[in-house]
């Protein structure tokens, strides 16, 4: 009885202490974790896939004009299946490690984002490139030329994207994007 | 008598008692808030143990969605807590509904039924997180998270040359 007592101390006292210091130590979580979701605001072109496949209905689309959609995350139900991950064919969202997300105020579990949709005037498809990538294609939709031209000056500044541009109806020679 | 007070107001903060609801959640949240109980992560250390009564506790940790069977049960429970209370909603199922947001057999959360002082994300969370949110709610750590809103550049800012989220390093 005693001697079983004794030597149930020298195991414990073999071990050591094994309790984590975590709140006042950081305790990584292993690789592959999926935690809060993170967003790449200037990869994202609004195409909702991600909405579509979420199982929690966390990522909802609002479509405030026909170029300006709002992506709304309300993150707080999110049950972090990874599913927007996978089908973003940008790789615009990925599952932080960050699992501290603990807070007092609803109004914390939420991002927004708002997207600037560029569709193509012929097929009506959003350009899957970058904002600045999109702006020189042949048949990008907006009506103000002089806005354009301006815009695609500090853009390419070694081309002439502009001139070719101007007038979309010309053969989009060198493939823009 | 103020130096009694003075010593309930140091202590007590230091000794949360939790009464654990479980308001239809998967067990999963269940098995890791016990989990922060264990020696590996000991929140004993803090003073937090678990108690058979809601009249015994300080805190109130609820997981799962709220079932409409469970809701009125679940405003009772709250209602037999001793002020000051401190209600903890654990898991996603609670924090916002889950998957089950928008069902007919949840009401959707555990802040639709009482108020919720403190939410802690995961599905389920991990007992890392849990315990980072009770260091929250004791003030132990400052949280981690806030509202978060992402703009691109709309055509017109572009033309005038204005480019934030490059400015932002993105």
């Amino acid at each position: 009885m005693l001697l079983s007592k004794l030597r149930e101390a020298i195991i414990c006292l073999r071990a050591g202490r094994v309790t984590l210091r975590y709140p006042f130590e950081p305790h990584d979580p292993a690789p592959g974790f999926r935690g809060k979701i993170a967003v790449d605001p200037a990869l994202c072109f609004g195409c909702g896939g991600c909405a579509a496949v979420c199982p929690a209905g966390v990522i909802l689309l609002r479509d405030r004009d026909q170029l300006n959609r709002v992506v709304e995350f309300h993150w707080a139900r999110c049950t972090y299946c990874g599913r927007c991950e996978q089908v973003c064919p940008e790789g615009a969202i990925t599952m932080s490690p960050q699992y501290e997300t603990a807070t007092n105020l609803p109004a914390d579990m939420v991002l927004t984002l708002d997207v600037f949709m560029g569709p193509c005037q012929r097929c009506g498809r959003c350009f899957p490139a970058t904002l600045h990538e999109r702006l020189p294609v042949t048949g990008f939709r907006h009506d103000d030329h002089h806005a354009r031209a301006g815009a695609l000056q500090p853009a390419r500044p070694g081309g002439n994207g502009g001139a070719r541009t101007l007038a979309p109806a010309a053969p989009a020679a060198g493939g823009a994007a | 008598m103020r130096l009694l007070k003075d010593l309930c107001r140091k202590v007590f903060p230091r000794s949360l008692w939790v009464y654990h609801a479980n308001a239809g959640a998967c067990n999963g949240c269940d098995i890791e808030a016990i989990n922060v109980l264990t020696p590996y992560y000991d929140a004993e250390r803090f003073g937090i143990r678990l108690v058979g009564s809601p009249r015994h506790a300080d805190v109130i940790l609820i997981s799962g969605p709220v079932t409409r069977q469970v809701a009125p049960a679940l405003k009772r429970l709250i209602d037999a807590v001793p002020r000051p209370r401190l209600v903890i909603a654990c898991g996603s199922c609670a924090a916002g509904g889950g998957a089950w947001f928008d069902s007919y057999a949840t009401m959707g959360g555990a802040d639709q039924v009482v108020p919720v002082d403190y939410y802690i994300p995961g599905c389920p969370p991990r007992p890392e997180a849990i315990l980072y949110g009770v260091a929250v709610a004791m003030g132990l750590v400052p949280k981690q998270v806030a509202p978060e809103a992402y703009r691109q550049e709309t055509l017109a800012e572009l033309a005038q040359g204005r480019t934030h989220l490059q400015e932002a390093g993105k």
